[in-house]
């Protein structure tokens, strides 16, 4: 027993690990590889769009190939974020219901940017073509 | 009192205040904080994009508040924190890939190199923006 770091109370309790950290971690790396390369392309792209003005950013979203590389970058930087608030959330709130509540509103946050976002390039994307 | 026999031998990390500090510790700190800056910055990204789908007013709108001079200042923080944790990001993905440069002298010149890329790509973003 003397070499087990966790303590007999620990045990009893059946709390710690929930055995997601795995899946959570490869989550994280597998979207920042996909961010590698779509943050650059979204910055620089976007950027040069905008500076022509509403109809220049306008008509970069109605063009199908830059919708759906943009509805990716949202995808993959929103899922990151969620998963690393996730972590942020679980590391300082020490209060359970104080943690909870909090992990709920970030998942409603990520989620709800993602989709009023994602829908908007969707009906910029549609009603031009 | 009842106590626990075993909990002499549980690991303790020492106390965050008796670090000295390095280049490193900055690095990951500065990783964590640029993490959660975009996490709020993205708002504006996402007002942005909502805002061309509602129209020429609606998005003057907004890009009047984001090229204000507050917001410029947040626009400033926020592409700084993104280069930031963009080259650190990379770093951590040669860590836990490959599985290189966990050495101090190597882990420590990389943190001061992605200080410095972020202060570049930073600088890069809005020649771009203005010259471009």
């Amino acid at each position: 027993m003397s070499h087990q770091i966790r303590t007999p109370a620990a045990n009893v309790r059946g709390l710690g690990a929930s055995r997601a950290g795995t899946g959570h971690y490869i989550r994280q790396r597998v979207s920042a590889l996909a961010l590698l390369v779509l943050v650059p392309w979204f910055v620089i792209s976007g950027l040069l769009a905008m500076k022509g003005g509403f109809a220049s950013a306008h008509d970069w979203l109605a063009h199908p190939l830059n919708a759906i590389v943009v509805i990716l970058t949202l995808g993959a930087a929103f899922y990151h974020m969620r998963l690393g608030m996730q972590v942020v959330i679980e590391d300082y709130i020490a209060k359970t219901s104080t943690r909870q509540a909090l992990l709920v509103l970030n998942t409603f946050f990520a989620i709800g940017v993602f989709a009023a976002t994602a829908l908007s390039v969707l009906n910029i994307w549609i009603s031009a073509s | 009192m009842a106590s626990t026999p075993d909990t002499g031998q549980r690991p303790l990390s020492p106390h965050v205040s008796i670090w000295r500090w390095h280049a490193t510790m900055a690095a990951s700190i500065a990783h964590r904080v640029s993490g959660v800056a975009l996490y709020i910055g993205s708002a504006l990204i996402a007002a942005l994009i909502i805002s061309i789908a509602m129209g020429p007013d609606a998005y003057e709108t907004v890009l009047g508040l984001v090229l204000s001079i507050p917001g410029r200042i947040v626009l400033l923080g926020f592409t700084g924190a993104l280069s930031y944790h963009f080259a650190n990001g990379i770093r951590h993905l040669i860590w836990d890939g490959p599985g290189t440069g966990f050495s101090p002298g190597v882990a420590s010149m990389v943190s001061i190199f992605n200080f410095l890329f972020a202060t570049l790509a930073t600088l890069g973003i809005w020649a771009l923006a203005y010259y471009a």
